[in-house]
């Protein structure tokens, strides 16, 4: 039961993580490696509203450091990969450097030790199917949720959502019905990073906000997403409740310093027997060359 | 009014091997070259009274091969290789093993460690080479900090720790002169090698793979072939660093083998290999005197990195060639 229950939870936290990553690939093809970064620079922010400007609402403070995130994700493509769209050896070296700015940039700027913690929402602790769960994973389990259903709403029901799908299908013709393919990648670029902060405010209450945390998140990211088929949504939920009840069975029966084998070995053995992921049907003679 | 640009008529003349008729025109050929490598070879005794930049001119050049070899694969084989850090810590660590485990010398482990280094990270990367070229920058990306969890975790390969006890090269001429030599052997070679036939194939990977597939070349091979020799150069960088410190560690996958090079190939001109050279000699030394700020010198990488690419892509060396051979002028449209 304890194995269901947290399976449930870890793979719930590992397809929040993913989904800002998937976005932004699913609809401007730009890997971004920056996501990881993005993550813990949300984390920061909000710490940093929280702790610099006491008397600042720890909702308001979440607010204010998901949307600079997101900002900052819609500067990073407005400014430097519009430059170099296309140009895939350009884009990813570009993106990663950006990250890698990010990451090392605070870790110099003194984001090292246990020092910076984001409170928990709630305190406590409840009894679900026999298992103690704090309120904090419930929250993230009810937020990942919410996150699927609203997303699944927009893109399905928004004007913005449909031109969305459109660009991600067939990027030339959603650009003859009048979509502006920079505009869409522009906001690609701030909902995956608001995404990367969400998951980045919801999760971090239940460990330390370090620059580590930010490659590790990346590489899961990068994992489920390959797994899923890179740019597939529906993948994405799939593929992180395959990696996420891995990852428990191996914590629980070998030792938790697999987990990152784990990802590894399911990415290997996804590119050996199916390359274009578990639902990466769409663009399946693309991925192979 | 515009600029137009028209090759110097001393390139024209000296493009042709029976136009050469000059002491000059042959200096003009020569010249870049001789310069480069009398360059190098008189580095040490450059800085014979600075010892300490002696040492620098030892990873100066160890960071050239691992550039080499990113550039070499990035613009010629068309794969992204986000951590190039895999190359050096599998290359050291397998010297160690051959040097301090299995007692075989020096000169005996380096090349050693090399091969069989190359041939255990072409198996390992051999998953995403039928793929295209982001799997592969993904799985890069992976490996470093995979293999680092890895032997913190088993406690294998002396653990955190390392493995101490690896030989070092008898006197510091060897040393400067070993990696100085390789890195102008491994330049050449590779500019031969990208012009036979095997580089023109590669290079058709990059530029358009279905229609090598379509005439009847297996990518994949050709895919192998360009990781090994990129894994080699890696390789042997990175047995040179474990013998060179006498010492193999995690931090053999630090991120600054996977980034110097990346933004020295940005720097010094990607697809020109001597570029990628000359980015590394820019680059180390300048961290050297940087050395200073800590992490913050990856930061001052990356913004470098990323100002080239964006506002001037074609880098130094491009820069330079197309001053040797062209000359501007502005003519009436």
């Amino acid at each position: 039961m304890e194995l269901l229950v947290y399976g449930i939870i870890n793979s719930i936290t590992l397809s929040l993580i993913s989904l800002g990553f998937t976005l932004v690939y699913s609809i401007s093809r730009v890997p971004n490696f920056a996501h990881g970064a993005l993550y813990v620079a949300s984390g920061y922010l909000t710490w940093l509203f929280l702790n610099e400007f006491l008397g600042i609402p720890y909702l308001l403070a979440i607010l204010a450091g998901v949307i600079i995130t997101s900002l900052v994700g819609a500067a990073i493509y407005q400014f430097i990969l519009v430059r170099i769209r296309g140009m895939e050896i350009s884009e990813i070296i570009a993106t990663y450097a950006i990250g890698l700015a990010i990451l090392e940039g605070l870790r110099w700027g003194g984001l090292r030790g246990g020092t910076f913690v984001l409170p928990t929402f709630f305190a406590g602790s409840i009894n679900v199917l026999g298992v103690s769960v704090d309120y904090q994973r419930l929250i993230i389990v009810g937020a990942g949720m919410l996150t699927f259903v609203i997303l699944y709403m927009f893109t399905r029901f928004t004007k913005v959502g449909l031109a969305f799908r459109g660009i991600a299908q067939d990027e030339r013709a959603a650009m003859m019905l009048g979509i502006n393919s920079d505009m869409t990648a522009v906001l690609s670029l701030a909902i995956g990073s608001a995404l990367a902060g969400l998951a980045a405010v919801l999760l971090l209450p239940l460990g330390n906000i370090v620059v580590e945390g930010g490659y590790n998140v990346l590489v899961f990211a990068v994992a489920v997403c390959v797994i899923g088929g890179l740019g597939s949504w529906g993948g994405v939920i799939v593929a992180s409740f395959i990696i996420g009840f891995a990852q428990i069975l191996t914590e629980y029966f070998i030792s938790a310093h697999y987990q990152m084998v784990v990802a590894l070995l399911a990415i290997i053995i996804t590119l050996l027997v199916k390359p274009s992921g578990i639902f990466g049907k769409q663009k399946e003679l693309e991925e192979r060359v | 009014m515009r600029k137009e640009r028209i090759d110097r008529g001393l390139k024209v003349r000296t493009q042709g091997i029976y136009a050469i008729t000059s002491a000059r025109e042959i200096l003009y050929l020569m010249g870049p070259r001789i310069l480069l490598i009398a360059g190098l070879l008189a580095l040490p005794f450059v800085f014979e009274l600075a010892p300490y930049w002696k040492k620098v001119i030892n990873i100066m050049c160890a960071y050239a091969l691992l550039a080499l070899s990113f550039d070499f694969l990035a613009n010629y084989v068309g794969l992204v290789c986000l951590g190039g850090a895999f190359f050096t810590g599998v290359g050291g660590y397998f010297a160690a093993i051959f040097n301090v485990e299995l007692g075989i010398p020096i000169w005996l482990s380096m090349p050693l460690a090399t091969i069989v280094g190359a041939g255990f990270c072409t198996l390992c990367l051999l998953p995403c080479l039928p793929l295209r070229g982001v799997y592969f920058a993904i799985v890069t990306l992976m490996y470093p900090l995979l293999f680092t969890r890895i032997i913190e975790a088993l406690n294998i390969l002396g653990g955190t720790n390392g493995m101490t006890g690896v030989a070092p090269f008898p006197n510091a001429y060897f040393e400067n002169y070993t990696i100085i030599v390789v890195v102008l052997i491994f330049l050449f070679a590779m500019r031969r090698f990208v012009n036979e036939d095997a580089g023109l194939v590669l290079r058709a990977v990059k530029d358009n793979d279905q229609s090598v597939r379509a005439s009847g070349i297996s990518v994949t091979r050709m895919r192998i072939i360009g990781v090994f020799i990129a894994a080699l150069l890696g390789c042997f960088a990175g047995a040179y660093i474990a013998h060179l410190y006498m010492w193999a560690g995690i931090s053999l996958f630090a991120l600054d083998f996977s980034i110097i090079p990346i933004a020295a190939v940005v720097i010094g001109g990607g697809g020109t290999l001597v570029g990628a050279l000359i980015g590394a000699f820019i680059l180390v030394p300048l961290s050297e005197i940087l050395r200073a700020f800590g992490t913050f010198r990856i930061v001052i990488y990356c913004a470098i990195l990323t100002g080239f690419i964006v506002f001037k892509s074609e880098g130094i060396m491009i820069y330079l060639q197309r001053k040797y051979h062209q000359f501007e002028r502005w003519v009436k449209v």
